[in-house]
């Protein structure tokens, strides 16, 4: 937590977050990172689907698949889901 | 100031005279499991539900449990909300408790005070919500079917108000009151309606920066409930506390308000005394047993014993500064407590009086009584007992026991 923290006159009534979620950057917490293989990718975007953190989007604009780091905790679902083996974990 | 209202008497017990004040005070939603003495309550409203008297979603959960969870989300979109419970369902809802008063929801729950097994009993003492005198709920104890009726308005104005924003638990003795007929005079629903009002909501910044009432709105979306880690759990329950505090101050303003509207008064809302002004020698103790009190007290007043009473009415917050100025020239003081603390050398209520009394210039001689426990009668004669010992107390300056107990078979 990189701010100043609120003193409990300052704090929200009952913990009502004051800031978003995406302020934490979970990516923090992982010890693996999925790398994915380009040319093994079929971009059928099981990956998409199946990542709890909802870190991996289909960028229309660019056709790709692209991995946000900032919110993957390095579960490996990914790599155990994908039908091609695209994607293997590497230490962080 | 406003005239008192013509009344109408009606014959209720305690359970009708709370479903009566319920029905009277526009809820939103009812969630609520049945379990004696408390029954009659959620049963007499679910008619009114059945009838169309009242406009209230009422909810038949599974468990007490699932009760609790189901007034606190209602409670959370911003619902006014209202359930009753006892003994074995209150400790059913032990963990909803501190849910509800964590996320600052002001539910007003009625307890029909009762036993907790084993040995199974359904009758009255105080061990239910005693024990769950550190849940972060108000708690008020009544001494009738009248101020019981009267204490469920006030609930909603004291666990509402902007300054406070916490659940109310309104205490009546099982049976003792749950179940006896009394006359009761009743507000009109108009002037009950005016009373209550509708519920004050506090704002909140949300993590849009946008500042929005504290209620779940898809419109306004925020996280309610979130995960506090240990750098902010700490700052959650000074809040609380501080919340507290702020109701000492409000139980006091609401029943100066009610008196205005109904000439009924509950001493400062917070105690409520019975010639305690010139008294030697006081019983301290909650509910309907402070009726018993008065009438033995009456007695030793022909016989020119100054004995007083001393009820306390909310016992949390707890009235410390109220207590100890009180009883600041009493001689001898007998704490009754309606329930144990096993191993605690002596009853929950006597502990805090106690605390309250250390820092006085003056103590007065302190003796505890458990009493009553599992329904266990209490009678005139008992009390008349406790003030015979005050006396002895008060001549010999001698405490030889600490902790008593009153009607149990030595």
């Amino acid at each position: 937590m990189s701010t100043k923290e609120k003193s409990w006159k300052e704090a929200s009534p009952a913990g009502v977050c004051w800031k978003a979620s995406t302020t934490y950057l979970t990516g923090d917490w992982k010890t693996y990172k999925p790398v994915r293989d380009v040319q093994k990718c079929t971009k059928c975007l099981v990956c998409t689907l199946f990542c709890p953190d909802g870190a991996i989007h289909y960028d229309k604009e660019k056709g790709d698949i692209e991995i946000d780091l900032n919110y993957c905790k390095g579960c490996g679902i990914c790599a155990n889901e994908c039908p091609t083996k695209a994607i293997v974990m590497n230490k962080a | 100031m406003k005239t008192v209202l013509k009344q109408v008497t009606m014959g209720l017990n305690g359970d009708e005279a709370v479903a009566y004040a319920a029905k009277q005070s526009d809820i939103d939603v009812v969630a609520a499991y049945p379990i004696t003495p408390q029954t009659i309550i959620v049963e007499k409203f679910s008619e009114y539900v059945a009838n169309g008297e009242v406009n209230t979603e009422f909810m038949c959960t599974e468990s007490e449990h699932s009760a609790m969870a189901a007034c606190l989300a209602a409670s959370a979109t911003g619902a006014r909300t209202f359930t009753a419970s006892a003994s074995a369902g209150l400790a059913l809802m032990h963990e909803m408790l501190f849910v509800t008063s964590g996320c600052r929801a002001p539910v007003i729950m009625a307890v029909a005070n009762r036993a907790l097994s084993a040995p199974l009993n359904i009758h009255g003492d105080h061990s239910d919500a005693i024990a769950e005198r550190d849940s972060g709920w108000i708690q008020i104890y009544t001494e009738n079917a009248q101020e019981v009726y009267d204490s469920i308005f006030q609930a909603f104005r004291i666990g509402e108000h902007l300054d406070v924003q916490l659940p109310v638990m309104i205490g009546l003795d099982g049976f003792t009151l749950s179940h006896t007929l009394e006359n009761v005079q009743v507000l009109t629903d108009e002037e009950a309606k005016e009373f209550v009002g509708t519920r004050q909501i506090p704002t909140v910044l949300t993590h849009e920066g946008k500042t929005v009432q504290y209620r779940l709105d898809p419109d306004n979306p925020m996280t309610m409930g979130p995960v506090a880690l240990p750098n902010y759990y700490f700052e959650f329950k000074r809040q609380q506390e501080e919340a507290m505090k702020n109701a000492l101050k409000i139980i006091t303003q609401v029943n100066d308000e009610y008196a205005k509207l109904s000439g009924r008064t509950y001493g400062d809302g917070l105690i409520d005394t019975y010639k305690l002004d010139d008294a030697d020698i006081v019983v301290v103790c909650l509910g309907s047993t402070a009726g018993t009190v008065k009438t033995v007290i009456d007695d030793l007043r022909t016989e020119g014993i100054n004995a007083g009473l001393l009820r306390i009415r909310a016992y949390r917050p707890f009235p410390s500064k109220a207590i100890a100025n009180a009883l600041a020239a009493v001689k001898a003081v007998a704490v009754m407590d309606k329930s144990m603390s096993f191993g605690g050398n002596g009853g929950a209520v006597f502990h805090e009086v106690r605390h309250a009394l250390y820092d006085a210039k003056m103590h007065p001689y302190i003796i505890n009584y458990i009493y009553g426990l599992g329904g266990r009668d209490t009678s005139p004669s008992q009390i008349s007992s406790i003030f015979k010992d005050l006396r002895k107390i008060q001549e010999t300056k001698h405490v030889d026991e600490l902790v008593k107990y009153v009607g149990l078979r030595e």
